[in-house]
């Protein structure tokens, strides 16, 4: 089948400012596409350029295998949700929800069927003849999604949609987004600055960062595999531990040394056949710190480890120690009996570590 | 901690009694002002109503003795502009002929102008929005000559459409102002979301925006028409006899009286010449408030 969004060498500038550089993205009908990366990396822009808000600068955009690279947003088959939800302010919910019909000419009947359709499905049924300034925050998000809904475009574009609501409704709207793409077998494209809300959405991601795409993969790829030190600093909660080492080949195998400002310095073995250059950054996730005897496995090695810090968050206890002048984090189990400022035997599993090079942040493994 | 609490309290009924008396002299400052700005009101009120007997007799101030409201018949259809005698009335309607027209076509553009300043962002944008601003402070007796040339030449010299044009034309620089800082505020997104629901250029202005708008309406129907009524100067540049505006005509009136100055039917007729603007405030000034001070639209 054909792909259902597929980008092709997109550039953007604005002037001499290069936004978008050399963007190639192709999704799959039912992709749940999440672009994300910190504010000002051009992820909004990018969305825009699909919806046909912006005109592109060069490079081609084909939505269902067709080209759209220069049609007007009316005729893309897309629907979109906005960050500030963008309801129209002197119109009822219903009138909201059917005014992109009321445009197209549709006729009163059908108008009537599907609004009562997406009403169901999202629950705003005694909302309709309400205005948007009547409406709570989630209310108004449901209001935008049946407006988007209404449409069943062959692409829906989500712009930041949930970063106006408050901590809890977002995890909650963030479930309803997920079930709603699994019962509709909706294609999306979802933009948002925050990494675990990509990662629990999407079939797929890309991360960018300055215009340029850092890596596109499934979110396992991306959280375990991370191309380059921005992706692995910037995907997950805590962030990887990324620490500065030294490479010494041993046998088939290297030996890692890592230095500490207190104590001496740390020496630990990657069985891996791995070809790397003496001056490296490890990259190790906290969960892959876990306390002496509570992980085994191949590539486990146990140290003491000064533990600096300890910090419970209920389901796990973060442990911080000092290693190569960084402070890396370690997540125990609640019960943990690690206490400031005493010494603590800590199991680091290396089968899973990444190596980064030291000038470029490229991935070396 | 009685002790303490009691020098306390003390202080604070003090500073009670201050608070009572600084406010009590706020309000009889405010009292005077008020009279001090009524005074001229009120004499134009009574003089109207007196006879010319009790002008000359009585004092400025005083009440009439015996009210009639014949100045006011005259100022309205007797009294004398030049050598004709129809007072006020003819001249009113030219005024309306052209205030109405004129505000309703220039808030109308100016809605337009403002909605593209702000919503869509072409190049050169800002540069016409100044330009358009600039427009606002030129001082209108710089424009007298080459808009009679241009009038001239477009056929509509001394008409009541040439009028029309010319207010039009001069009121665009303000209501463009007034419409495109009140669009700035709303959302882009409301434009995108419209766009992509398939909405064009006009419908986005028709359905989302004008909606939207009455507060600004009013502010700019107000200010349009406070300065439309009350314009003088191009009535009397731009109008031949016949359709001159009110404003022109209560000058002739004022100015053309022969033997006894009939001040009874002068402060009728500007009492007459005032009242519309007037009543625009009085209906839509609450409006005019709530207008100046909206800021964003919340959605």
């Amino acid at each position: 089948m054909a792909p259902i969004l597929d980008i092709n060498k997109l550039y953007k500038n604005y002037g001499a400012t290069e936004i978008l550089k050399d963007i190639n993205i192709s999704i799959e009908p039912g992709d749940f596409l999440v672009l994300v990366g910190p504010s000002g990396c051009g992820k909004s822009t990018l969305l825009n350029c699909i919806a046909g808000l912006e005109e592109i600068t060069d490079g081609t955009l084909a939505i269902g295998g067709k080209d759209m690279t220069h049609v007007s947003p009316k005729d893309r088959d897309i629907a979109m949700v906005f960050q500030s939800y963008a309801l129209y302010p002197t119109m009822s919910v219903a009138k909201n929800i059917t005014f992109g019909m009321k445009v197209r000419g549709v006729d009163q009947a059908t108008q009537e069927a599907k609004l009562n359709d997406v009403a169901s499905l999202l629950q705003i049924e005694p909302l309709l003849n309400r205005r948007p300034s009547q409406l709570s925050g989630g209310q108004r998000q449901r209001v935008a999604m049946g407006r988007a809904l209404v449409r069943d475009p062959k692409l829906f574009l989500f712009d930041e949609p949930l970063s106006n609501l408050d901590a809890k409704l977002r995890v909650e709207m963030r479930t309803e987004i997920k079930k709603l793409h699994q019962t509709l077998d909706a294609s999306i494209v979802y933009v948002t600055h925050d990494q675990i809300e990509a990662m629990t959405l999407a079939t797929k991601i890309v991360v960018l960062k300055g215009g340029i795409v850092q890596q596109i993969g499934s979110p396992a790829e991306i959280y375990n595999n991370p191309a380059n030190l921005f992706v692995a600093d910037f995907m997950g909660s805590p962030a990887m531990n990324l620490i500065p080492a030294q490479v010494t080949k041993s046998g088939s195998g290297a030996q890692i040394v890592i230095s500490r400002d207190a104590g001496e310095t740390l020496v630990l073995n990657d069985a891996r056949d791995l070809s790397l250059p003496e001056d490296v950054i490890l990259g190790l996730r906290p969960e892959d710190i876990a306390e002496a005897g509570f992980r085994a496995g191949d590539g486990v090695q146990e140290a003491a480890c000064m533990v600096d810090m300890v910090e419970p968050a209920g389901a796990d206890t973060y442990v911080v120690s000092e290693l190569g002048g960084k402070q890396v984090t370690a997540r125990l189990h609640a019960e943990t009996s690690a206490q400031a400022g005493k010494m603590l035997n800590l199991a680091f599993d290396m089968s899973k570590v990444s190596y980064f090079a030291k000038e470029t942040g490229e991935r070396l493994n | 901690m009685t002790d303490l609490s009691m020098p306390q309290t003390q202080t604070r009924s003090q500073s009670a009694t201050g608070k009572i008396a600084l406010r009590w002299l706020l309000y009889v400052l405010l009292g005077l002002f008020a009279l001090y700005y009524l005074m001229p009101l009120f004499v134009m009120l009574t003089t109207s109503l007196k006879s010319l007997e009790e002008i000359r007799t009585g004092s400025l101030i005083s009440l009439p003795r015996e009210v009639s409201f014949d100045a006011w018949k005259t100022a309205w259809s007797g009294a004398c502009t030049g050598i004709q005698c129809e007072g006020l009335r003819p001249y009113f309607w030219n005024s309306v002929l052209i205030a109405v027209p004129a505000v309703f076509l220039s808030t109308l553009i100016g809605a337009l102008n403002g909605y593209v300043v702000a919503q869509w962002r072409f190049k050169g944008a800002n540069i016409i929005f100044s330009l358009m601003l600039f427009g606002c402070f030129i001082p209108f007796q710089v424009v007298l000559l080459p808009m009679a040339r241009l009038l001239g030449m477009m056929g509509i010299a001394g008409t009541i459409p040439g009028l029309i044009f010319v207010h039009v034309i001069y009121g665009l620089g303000f209501t463009t102002l007034f419409f495109r800082n009140y669009y700035v505020t709303i959302p882009s997104e409301l434009t995108k979301a419209a766009r992509v629901d398939g909405a064009g250029f006009l419908r986005i202005f028709w359905s989302i925006f004008l909606p939207l708008s009455l507060p600004i309406i009013v502010v700019t129907v107000i200010w349009q028409f406070t300065q439309i009524w009350n314009d003088f100067l191009f009535g009397v540049s731009f109008s031949q006899a016949g359709t001159q505006p009110v404003t022109v005509a209560l000058n002739n009136i004022v100015n053309s009286t022969t033997g006894v100055k009939e001040y009874n039917v002068d402060m009728a007729a500007a009492i007459i010449a005032g009242l519309p603007t007037l009543l625009v405030y009085v209906v839509a000034g609450k409006y005019f408030i709530r207008g100046l001070t909206a800021g964003s639209v919340k959605g």
